[in-house]
Order: structure tokens, then C-alpha cells, then sequence
């Protein structure tokens, strides 16, 4: 099948589009992968963190000289004794970083749960055992969590986008619908928990600090510890082979910070690891919201008036903030459209991305809102969508550089059996369930961000491909290969791709949707120009032909325009409405993403992030204890996640989709699985009971208390 | 966690005499919920001593047509039993329904009855707690309480006992067997829990320094017709918030006998005797379970936010009842 | 009487010997990834709410973070790294690899050794929270897709790969029956 000629061009079938399985699979299966916590270092020391346990603050006495003395500590770290750090810095997604990570730099307790000591030790056990030990005397003061629509002082916050866009009268067009729709929707608080616990080792050699981590993004994490510490950048190097998943929650952290603190002062490689119970105010999580929307339309559904406003809250040391307002501004015009995502700072720990920020949540909202205004209007619901498809962007009014919205509905109606479909809610039985169906749209920004890589001719015949990029389970060191693959117009196994080391360059992080996107593009820049040097013929030295790409003035030259994947969501549940128990029984998601480089990991992309959206519909929920201001069960047996029983055989397909403006045709598939998914689900058990269900999770004891349906 | 001392008993008398009046020792058996108080901080024994090699592995039949089953048998080998799924099919159940099969494979039923209560407040050692510390206080009246008890609690502790095994045990009646120094002694599991009242940190009837030798179930033949049903905020994995063992006996349409125990609701499995009463005799009809079942749930005290739960098992008795109803009928 | 804190165990671990001291705090679970360099067996909550650290114990999957070391003392301890043969992947392995069961792979050698357990134990005729007809005259239910979700929901994925895991097990249980094993477990535990 493969011929590559003297002058390198090649009649190849592509590798882009067939399904492969991982280049790391065998690894993996066999437990041979090796995750940061696992990598051996002469001489290891083990921290471990103690947290504060209150939620406002100071700490006014820690008890060291005790825990000291226990077996096996060789030393305490505290505000007291720690090195200094900066945090005056941008980092490399253009924030600037969250004081979180700045650990031990002041006495100020700003949330339960927040690292005030590390203690290190010969073994893990001893760790243990002397950080839970530690007496830290604390002067608290009034702490303020509790979160609702109701919290004072709540303020519009720009972050990504901006807080507010508007145009036109709500008011007016409200008063001149025919349909009018006021809602409020609510979403909890939500964390990460990737199965691999946040753990990084850190080692100082001769002035240059070396830390192996797990991590989305091996420069981002480098590049961040350069500013703490107040290195030179190349004297900082971080390694992140294999990633445990990572969900928003894998950038800078108090685990590395400490880690490198605690081997500068001792002299010797120090491994810090978070525990399951110490994630939870540690690596960050998805902010609760609340949501109103305000909907006019026409007799005949179209939109006259959209308003979305969000808000979400913030920690009192950095401000993030949910956009769960901007979905609107991608999926539905109207005459007149306002929206908002505001913030309230709160004694909590500072949220950050998760697994479609914004989208996540705005698409619950949003695509309940849109259902509870099709059954209002006597409407499909996918009808009531397809009218109301926007034709250039609802606020911007830039062209759409792909939107098959309406192809992704019509594919999957098509799929689902949709067509047909009785619209009246609580009519249809199977013994004790009640059945019913619902559907969602779904969409997530489609991005790139510079990146640099470097491709290598070997003498043998192989290449070697080198970036920066993380592989947290999406299957992006082996979509590289396949791309460079093409590029070079050899077979994948002739390309070895090196990823997760911060020695590679700069790179985008695993984030956004943009990781493999934005790698692909500098992989194939680089791996085309190799093939045009091959093509010269001169011979390859024993050292290799290295050609590097940077792909910074490629990206900025990109025409403005709106860039978004697509996709229809279709759920069909069960509803014991006497025991409130919700079973999501079918599930089907038509995407349409760009191109879709490996079958096999994309579908599997998709499926994980619609368990995402039934587990979002129906199980998570962290809970805050208005007394201490902490979570109660921050675990994962009180935090539940989607588990097998949970999840049926979903199905996920996608459309022809490829991007005109990608050299791949790449948009991004990382997060608009979840986007919508639990819009469907909420939706299907309105269709199934009768009961709308604005308030996640539908949980047993809220499906219970909605009542049973008079039919 | 504290360093601690570890010793393999080999035998009864042994185990007793390793524990003896020790409060800071503790038997090892599966591990799965000692370890991890062990963990957190809950627990901190000096020194555990592991009974797992203890002869007392083995599901018997009782010389009164019952069956012994060893307080060591995993969870695992007392839902696999033969004759557990014949005879106590609900114990099966309940068994099955509880944990993963790695944690039914380590687990052990004289541990299970001991397990303690999954109440956030109870797991954080830096929170008040009147189980961990009496006279500390209960946070979870006032604040996160929507998996807790609504009936049998008092100011003092509203947590409710975690097991499912222990459920279909009430129903049934089992006796549970202890050995100390002192000899042999029995329990019946109606005694075994004493009420919270002011003491919600004694949490047993045993004796100080007594070790489980088994559980006996008595001969009942109303439970070969029995069932467990367990509602959970996801479909496997996690913890009842409600969950019932049901059995019923009717002959020539009216109930000659029912057993109902309620689960996740209370500090103990709820053994629902007035819900047996109203029941015995009664026409077999959803009218007559749910009048059972709202005799039984009329002693409930929900809290502010776990009244769901009184609907939730009023719903669920008539539910099982009828079940039970139609598959006798068939 | 005379106590210690630590003790010098030998734990059998995929047909070898290994002898060590060990803290008594010291779990299973870490004395293979902190003791013995045998990092596959991974650790997700140490709490025994995820399954990340499964491995069987005398033929029976346990969660190794809730295992004493020194109480796994005279047992017989498969890990991840032990299930396959030389270079010759278990089927259950091979069906993960080929139908990309897994994402970021964390959960992957709990989920795996998870499966071997379960196949055995389905094997033996152990029923399930969702076998309809419990009574031993009933024989093992069919290993129905649902059956399959049930016994492996002990092992969380975040990533959400259920689908393609359940596939896998599928397809290993039926390669089993193929090869005329009973189980794609039996040349392991055996």
C-alpha cells in the first residue's frame, strides 16, 4: 500500500480517518504506563499536605516541633519558613495565575481545605501520619459560602468573553410575544476527579528544577513554575508522560509548588500527591449556577426576545468565572438578545475550567428552556430549534465557518426514531417505569493556539516527532501519529511521537477543545517541511535532519469568524416516579466536529463526554455544610460519578464536518459530548413524568418530592 | 494513621485473649470499612488482631432448620450460598445489592454488622460529631442531612446504620453469637442495636472485648417468598437511601404472615412489626400495604430535607407487597 | 505482651517470591507501587470507592488499598502485571487494546483485573443485583450486556469509556467460551 519514491511523495492511503488503536495501548493494558506518582527517584522524600479546617482566617500557631520528632519527618513547611514566591505574571493562556497555587507565602485562610503545611517524611506512611498530626491553631472569623440567586453583591465578570453583550429591547419584545417563557435553572457544584490524583515529584540539579507531573499541559505547568520560582524558563523542565485524565483540573497546583519547595530545602527529590479527599478543594471545580432565561417568541416560535443572565461564584483570591450565558450567544438570535454571566466571591476554593466551562451548564439551561418553549408553542422540539437556527452569529454577526446544527437534528432524529414521536408527557408505561424521550442541541468553540514542534529524519528510515502536548485519555499521542503519518506520507509506524515534556517548546495545553487541533497544526507544518527537505535528496546524518515549526503567525492570520462544532443530543429514560429512581436507557449523539482523524478514540471521546452529561444530569453534586463552610463527603461514595450500571450502550456518530480553515480540517471533539447531554436527559424525564426538573441532579428525593403525574 | 501492633489469631479462645479488655484494639477481618476509618482518622487502634484464619468460614445448617453462617464468611460466599438463595432469597439480595464484587469478596458478615455509619460528619475527624466525640454535637441536624434517619433518631445523632446485609437479618430474625473471655454469649438483632437516645457513640449491644462467631438465622418459611429492593442515587455502588426486605406468606387471599424491615432510615435496620400487624390477616391488597405502611412510617420524624424518604418507603412497601402478591399469585 | 509496629512478610505476587519489611500501616496497594516498583496496580481514592487498585487475591478481585500488606501475608496475589503471558496478552487485555476500552488508562489494570474476578465469579455461577432468578436450580444468568455493567460497577471511569469497557469484557468472556475456557480467567487464577 506504501510507496514512498525517491523525491518522498507518496500513493499512501491516508492514516487520518481510519481507525487505529493506542500507540500506548499495550502499556496501558499491561500496567507497564507509568503515571507520575510512579516514577522512581534515589533518595525520595514524601510530602503531604495538611489543609486548614476553617473556612476564614488566620493561622495564628502551628505545633512543628512536635510532628518534627515523629518517626521518620524531615521537615515542615509552612508560611512561615517556605521560599518565597512571585505571582506577579501572565502564564501562558493569558491569565494571570491563581494565588492557589502560591502555597505557604501568608497566614491567611481564605477556604476550608486550604494547604497551610507540608510535611515530608522517609515514607508515605510517616507523612501521613505527622501531617494529620499537626496541631495548627487557627484565628477564624465569619465565613460567607452559601450560594444562590439571592447572594449579595454579585458583579458581571468578563473572563473569556466579555460579561454583557445586548442588543435590542427585552423588555419590549417580551411584551410583544405570544409565547413568553421565565425560568430559572440551577446546576451544583461539580469536581473534576480524574481517576489518576493530582501527583508531581520535583528534583533541584544544579540551580534547574526538574518535576514530573501529570499534567494538561507540560510547558503551561514549566512555564508557571519558572515565574513562582523565578527561574530562567529553560531552567525548568517538566515531564508528563502518561495523564490520568484531567477534565480542567491538571494545570498548576499547590502538589508541584510544594513538591519543589520542599526539594529545594532538602536537598533531595520530594513526590507530593494529593489524596482523593484533599482534590476536592484543591484541584479546583466547576462553579454552581443559577440561570434565568427569559423567552418570547412568535406564534410560530421564533425567537423575539432571548435573555440569558448566569451567575456562579468565586473564590475571595482570584477571580474565574462560569460563562454559562455565552452558549446563547452561539446557538439562538432574537430580535432582542441580552446576555450575562456575573460572579459572587465567596469563602470557597477558586473554580476553574471543567469539561465544557460554560457550555456544560448554559446547555442545560438554554436546551431546557428551548423544550419547556416547544411544548409551550404546541412546537417539535427539534422544529422549534431548526427555526430558530441562527444564520450568522446571534452577537457578533460574523459568518458561521461550518454550523450543521440542522443536519446533525435531521441525522439524528433519522437514528433515534424520532419521527412519530407523541408529544404529550406521561402517557408512555413499561411496568413500574415511565417512559419518555427528550433532545438537546449542543455546541463548543473550535480553536487553535500557536504551538511549536519539531519533527526528526533518521537515518534508519524512522522520524521522531517532538511537542509538547498531553495525552489526559483523548487519544492525541496517537492522532499525532497518524497526522504526521500523513504528512510525511509514511506509514505510522515508522513515526514515533514524543509528547508531555516541556523541553519540546511551547505548546497549547489539553484544554478547550484545542489541544489536538492546535498540535496537529505545527505537526503537519513541521513534518511537511521535513518531507520538502527529504525531497532535495541529501542523505540523513547520523544525528537526524530536524526541522522545526511554529505555527503563531499561521493562526493569527485566521479570518474572524464564528468558529463552533455542532451537535443533536437524543435521550430516552425510564422514571420509577415512586421510588425516584431516573434510568437513561438509549442515548444518541450526531456531532458535527471537523474531521475526525481516529474513529476509534473519537467515538469513544464522545461517549465519555455524554456519560459525562448523564452523570451531570442525575449524580453529581458536591455539598456544602453552611457551618464550616466545607463540603460534606468529599469523596468519591458522597460525590457520585456515573458508574457502569449508569451508562446503557450509548451511541455517538458524527457528520462530515472537516474545518476549511485547518490544514487537517480538525475542530475538536474533547468537550462537546457533555454539551447538551443533560439537557436531553432533563428533558426525557419531563416527556417521561410530566415534571420539569430545573434543578440538577434529578435526584431520587427530587423526582420523589416533583410527584407522580396525574395520568 | 497510627502505627499499631498486628496479630493472626488462629483460633476463638486466642482472638479473645489477644483483644482482651484492650479498648484500643480492634479485629481485623475484611478490612473494608476499618481500614479506611483507619484512613481518616476515625479509628486509631494500637493494635488490630486479624481474625480472618479463624475457623468460622462456613455456612451450616442449624440443628433447629435454620442455618449458622460464620462471621467470617465473606459477603460474597453468604450471597453465592445454595441454600441462602433457596430459603432467604432477600438476603441474597441485599448482599448482592451492597458494595462491589471486590469489596463482597473481602468483606465478612460479622464486620458488616459492625460497620459504622457513612455520615459525612461521622468521617471527618475535623467535625463535631456525638458518635466520634459524645457531647460534641451533631451537625448534620442542622445541616447536611438528606440521607438521614427519619425514624428511631434523637437530637443527638441522626445517622442511619449503612448495611443492607443487616436489613433482610432483621426481617428474618437472626440471632447473632458472640464468644468472650467470659464464655459464649447471643444476641437476638433486635437487641443488637440499642436505641440512639443519648448515646448515639454506643453503637452495640456486646460486650466489651466480644468477638462475632456467626449469625443464625432461624427457620422461616415465609422467607422463601422474600425480596430486597434498594433505591440509590446511582444504580449500583453506592449506599441505600432507602431500601427494603419484604416477605410475604397469603393464604386464600389474606396475609398469613409478612416480615418487613426497613433500611438506610434509622441507626438500625427498622424491623416494621407495626407494619406486620396491620398486615397479618389482612385482604392481600395494595390498600392493605399501604395502610401497613403508613401505620409504620406514623412514628416518622422526617428533617427538612429528608421527607422524601417517608414517601419513598411507603411507596416502596407497597410496591415489594404487591410484587410479592403477584408472584405468588402466579 | 510484647508489640511492634512492623513486621518482614513474604507476599507471593505473580508466582514470585518477595520479602520485605513493612510498616503495619502499610496496604497492599502500596507496598506494590512504594515497595516493589509494580506501579500497575493503580491508586484512585486509597478509600475503596473506585476500583483503581483491584488485583486478585488468591483467584478473588479485592481493592488492594483496603489490604493490609502484612495481612496479605501466605496469599497468592495476581496484579496487572501478572495476568498476561510473557508477551501473550490476557483476552481480557487484548479486548481492551483492540476495542479501546480505556482513555487516560488509570483505571484501566483495576478494570481489568476487575473483569478476570467477575468472569470467574459469573463462571461459578454467582449471581447479581440484577439477576431476576436468584435460586441456585436458576444456573448462572446469561452474561447479558447489563450483567456485565452490574458486576464491573466497582470500577469508575471517569473518562467515561463504560461503553467500549463493557464491549471488551463482552468480547473477552465470548473469546473465553471460544477457546474452551470457562472464563477468559481460568488459565490466570488457575
Amino acid at each position: 500500500m506504501t510507496t514512498v519514491t525517491a523525491t518522498g511523495t507518496s500513493t499512501r492511503t491516508p492514516s487520518v480517518g481510519t481507525a487505529r488503536t493506542r500507540v500506548e495501548g499495550v502499556e496501558k493494558v499491561t500496567g507497564a504506563a507509568r503515571y507520575a506518582g510512579e516514577i522512581p527517584f534515589a533518595g525520595l522524600a514524601h510530602g503531604w499536605l495538611t489543609l486548614s479546617t476553617v473556612a476564614r482566617g488566620r493561622i495564628s500557631a502551628l505545633d512543628t516541633d512536635a510532628v518534627l520528632a515523629m518517626p521518620g519527618v524531615l521537615a515542615v513547611l509552612d508560611h512561615r519558613n517556605a521560599p518565597r514566591l512571585n505571582t506577579d505574571f501572565v502564564s501562558l493562556l493569558g491569565q494571570r495565575p491563581d494565588p492557589t497555587c502560591a502555597v505557604f507565602q501568608h497566614d491567611r485562610v481564605p477556604h476550608l481545605g486550604w494547604p497551610v503545611a507540608l510535611v515530608v517524611a522517609e515514607t508515605s506512611e510517616q507523612a501521613r501520619e505527622a501531617a494529620e498530626s499537626l496541631v495548627v491553631h487557627y484565628e477564624p472569623e465569619p465565613h460567607a459560602t452559601d450560594f444562590g440567586a439571592d447572594t449579595p453583591d454579585s458583579y458581571p465578570l468578563d473572563g473569556f468573553m466579555p460579561a454583557l453583550t445586548e442588543k435590542g429591547d427585552i423588555e419590549d419584545e417580551l411584551a410583544a410575544s405570544a409565547v413568553v417563557l421565565d425560568a430559572t435553572y440551577t446546576t451544583p457544584e461539580e469536581h473534576h476527579n480524574p481517576m489518576e490524583p493530582h501527583a508531581a515529584a520535583a528534583l533541584w540539579d544544579d540551580g534547574r528544577l526538574e518535576v514530573v507531573d501529570s499534567n494538561q499541559g507540560a510547558t503551561w505547568v514549566g512555564g508557571d513554575l519558572a515565574n513562582l520560582f523565578s527561574l530562567d524558563p529553560a531552567a525548568v523542565r517538566v515531564r508528563s508522560e502518561h495523564v490520568g485524565g484531567g477534565f480542567g483540573s491538571k494545570g498548576v497546583r499547590a502538589h508541584q509548588v510544594a513538591a519543589a519547595m520542599a526539594a529545594s530545602v532538602l536537598g533531595r527529590p520530594v513526590r507530593v500527591v494529593m489524596t482523593r479527599r484533599q482534590m476536592f478543594t484543591l484541584a479546583g471545580h466547576r462553579s454552581p449556577t443559577v440561570q434565568r432565561i427569559r423567552l418570547g417568541a412568535d406564534a410560530g416560535g421564533r425567537l423575539r426576545a432571548l435573555e440569558h443572565r448566569s451567575l456562579s461564584h468565586t473564590s475571595t483570591v482570584y477571580e474565574f468565572v462560569e460563562p454559562s450565558a455565552g452558549v446563547a450567544r452561539v446557538m439562538y438570535d432574537a430580535d432582542a438578545h441580552r446576555t450575562e454571566n456575573r460572579v459572587v466571591r465567596l469563602d470557597v476554593p477558586s473554580p476553574t475550567f471543567m469539561r465544557a466551562p460554560g457550555e456544560a451548564p448554559g446547555s442545560f439551561a438554554l436546551e431546557s428552556a428551548l423544550d419547556e418553549l416547544a411544548a409551550a408553542c404546541g412546537l417539535d422540539p427539534i422544529e422549534l430549534r431548526l427555526r430558530n437556527d441562527a444564520e450568522r452569529g446571534p452577537v457578533s454577526g460574523l459568518p458561521f465557518a461550518g454550523r450543521r446544527l440542522a443536519d446533525c437534528f435531521r441525522e439524528g432524529a433519522r437514528r433515534f426514531g424520532w419521527a412519530g414521536r407523541d408529544p404529550r408527557p406521561a402517557v408512555r408505561r413499561d411496568g413500574r417505569w415511565l417512559l419518555g424521550t427528550g433532545t438537546a442541541a449542543a455546541s463548543f468553540q473550535a480553536g487553535a493556539a500557536p504551538s511549536t514542534a519539531t519533527a526528526t529524519a533518521h537515518p534508519d528510515g524512522g522520524f521522531t516527532v517532538r511537542i509538547a502536548a498531553a495525552d489526559i485519555g483523548t487519544g492525541a499521542r496517537t492522532a499525532l501519529t497518524l497526522v504526521a503519518a500523513d504528512a510525511l506520507g509514511v506509514a505510522p509506524e515508522r513515526v514515533r511521537v514524543r509528547i508531555g515534556d516541556s523541553a519540546f517548546g511551547p505548546a497549547m495545553i489539553a484544554g478547550g477543545s484545542m489541544g489536538t487541533r492546535s498540535w496537529s497544526w505545527a505537526v503537519k507544518a513541521a513534518a511537511e517541511e521535513l518531507r520538502e527537505r527529504l525531497a532535495l535528496g541529501t542523505g540523513i546524518p547520523a544525528e537526524g535532519i530536524t526541522v522545526r515549526s511554529d505555527t503563531t503567525a499561521a493562526i493569527g492570520a485566521l479570518a474572524a469568524a464564528e468558529r463552533h462544532s455542532f451537535g443533536a443530543q437524543f435521550a430516552e429514560v425510564a422514571v420509577d416516579v415512586t421510588t425516584g429512581e431516573v434510568r437513561v436507557r438509549r442515548m444518541l449523539g450526531i456531532f458535527a466536529a471537523g474531521r475526525i482523524i481516529n474513529p476509534l478514540t473519537a467515538r469513544n471521546q464522545f461517549l465519555g463526554g455524554m456519560t459525562w452529561g448523564i452523570s451531570m444530569a442525575l449524580h453529581e453534586e458536591a455539598l456544602r455544610d453552611r457551618a464550616s463552610g466545607g463540603l460534606v463527603g468529599a469523596d468519591l461514595a458522597g460525590y457520585h460519578v456515573a458508574t457502569h450500571a449508569d451508562v446503557p450502550r450509548i451511541e455517538a456518530d458524527w457528520i462530515d464536518d472537516p474545518d476549511p480553515d485547518d490544514p487537517v480540517g480538525i475542530k475538536g471533539i474533547g468537550e462537546i459530548g457533555i454539551v447538551g447531554a443533560a439537557a436531553a436527559v432533563a428533558n426525557a424525564v419531563w416527556h417521561a413524568t410530566g415534571a420539569r426538573h430545573r434543578d440538577l441532579p434529578i435526584s431520587p428525593d427530587r423526582v420523589l418530592t416533583a410527584g407522580a403525574p396525574d395520568a | 494513621m497510627r502505627e499499631f501492633d498486628y496479630r493472626r489469631a488462629t483460633d476463638v479462645a486466642g482472638a479473645v485473649a489477644l483483644l482482651g479488655a484492650d479498648p484500643d484494639t480492634r479485629y481485623l477481618g475484611g478490612g473494608t470499612n476499618l481500614v479506611d476509618l483507619m484512613k481518616t482518622g476515625v479509628e486509631r487502634p494500637a493494635r488490630l488482631v486479624d481474625i480472618r484464619e479463624l475457623p468460622l468460614d462456613r455456612i451450616e445448617p442449624a440443628p433447629d432448620g435454620g442455618l449458622r453462617i460464620g462471621a467470617t464468611v465473606t459477603n460474597a460466599d453468604l450471597a453465592a450460598h445454595p441454600e441462602v438463595r433457596r430459603r432467604y432469597p432477600a438476603l441474597a439480595q441485599a448482599v448482592l445489592a451492597g458494595a462491589s464484587g471486590q469489596l463482597r469478596n473481602m468483606a465478612t458478615v460479622g464486620g458488616n454488622l459492625l460497620q459504622r455509619t457513612r455520615c459525612g460528619y461521622f468521617a471527618d475527624v475535623t467535625r463535631p460529631c456525638n458518635k466520634r466525640i459524645p457531647g460534641s454535637g451533631c451537625p448534620a441536624v442542622e445541616g447536611e442531612h438528606h440521607n438521614h434517619a427519619i425514624l428511631g433518631a434523637s437530637e443527638h445523632c441522626v445517622a442511619v446504620h449503612p448495611s443492607d446485609m443487616a436489613v433482610p437479618l432483621a426481617a428474618f430474625d437472626a440471632v447473632v453469637h458472640y464468644e468472650t473471655a467470659d464464655g459464649p454469649g447471643e444476641l437476638p438483632l433486635a437487641d443488637f442495636y440499642p436505641p440512639v437516645g443519648e448515646t448515639p457513640h454506643l453503637e452495640t449491644s456486646l460486650p466489651a472485648g466480644a468477638l462475632i462467631t456467626g449469625v443464625v438465622l432461624p427457620p422461616a418459611p415465609v422467607a422463601a417468598r422474600s425480596r430486597y429492593r434498594k433505591v440509590r442515587e446511582r444504580a449500583s455502588y453506592a449506599f441505600a437511601i432507602g431500601s427494603l426486605a419484604a416477605a410475604l406468606d397469603i393464604r386464600d387471599g389474606a396475609v398469613h404472615e409478612a416480615r418487613l424491615a426497613l433500611g438506610a432510615v434509622a441507626s438500625r435496620p427498622w424491623r416494621a412489626r407495626t407494619a406486620e400487624e396491620v398486615l397479618t390477616g389482612a385482604p392481600a391488597a395494595p390498600e392493605t400495604y399501604a395502610a401497613a405502611a403508613e401505620a409504620e412510617l406514623a412514628a416518622a420524624r422526617p428533617l427538612p430535607h429528608n421527607g422524601y424518604k417517608v414517601t419513598l418507603m411507603r411507596n416502596l412497601v407497597v410496591a415489594v407487597l404487591t410484587e410479592l402478591a403477584e408472584e405468588a399469585a402466579r | 505482651m510484647a508489640s511492634s509496629t512492623s513486621s518482614v512478610i513474604t507476599l507471593h505476587i505473580n508466582g514470585e517470591k518477595f520479602t520485605l519489611p513493612v510498616d503495619h500501616r502499610t496496604t497492599l496497594l502500596d507496598a506494590l507501587r512504594e515497595r516493589l516498583t509494580l506501579t500497575g496496580t493503580k491508586k484512585g481514592c486509597d478509600q475503596g470507592q473506585c476500583g483503581a487498585c483491584t488485583v486478585l487475591l488468591d483467584g478473588r478481585r479485592t481493592v488492594s488499598c483496603l489490604q493490609l500488606a502484612v495481612a496479605a501475608e501466605g496469599r497468592e496475589i495476581t496484579t496487572i502485571e501478572g495476568v498476561a503471558e510473557g508477551d501473550r496478552l490476557h483476552p481480557v487485555q487484548r479486548a481492551f487494546l483492540e476495542l479501546d476500552g480505556y482513555q487516560c488508562g488509570y483505571c484501566t489494570p483495576g478494570q481489568i483485573c476487575s473483569a478476570i474476578g467477575a468472569l470467574r465469579e459469573h463462571a461459578e455461577g454467582l449471581p447479581s443485583a440484577v439477576t431476576d432468578d436468584i435460586r441456585p436450580e436458576a444456573g448462572p444468568p446469561p452474561l447479558t450486556e447489563e450483567e456485565i455493567r452490574e458486576r464491573m460497577s466497582g470500577n469508575l471511569c471517569r473518562c467515561g469509556a463504560y461503553v467500549a469497557i463493557v464491549e471488551a469484557v463482552a468480547r473477552a468472556a465470548a473469546d473465553g467460551g471460544r477457546t474452551g475456557a470457562a472464563t477468559g480467567s481460568e488459565e490466570v487464577v488457575a
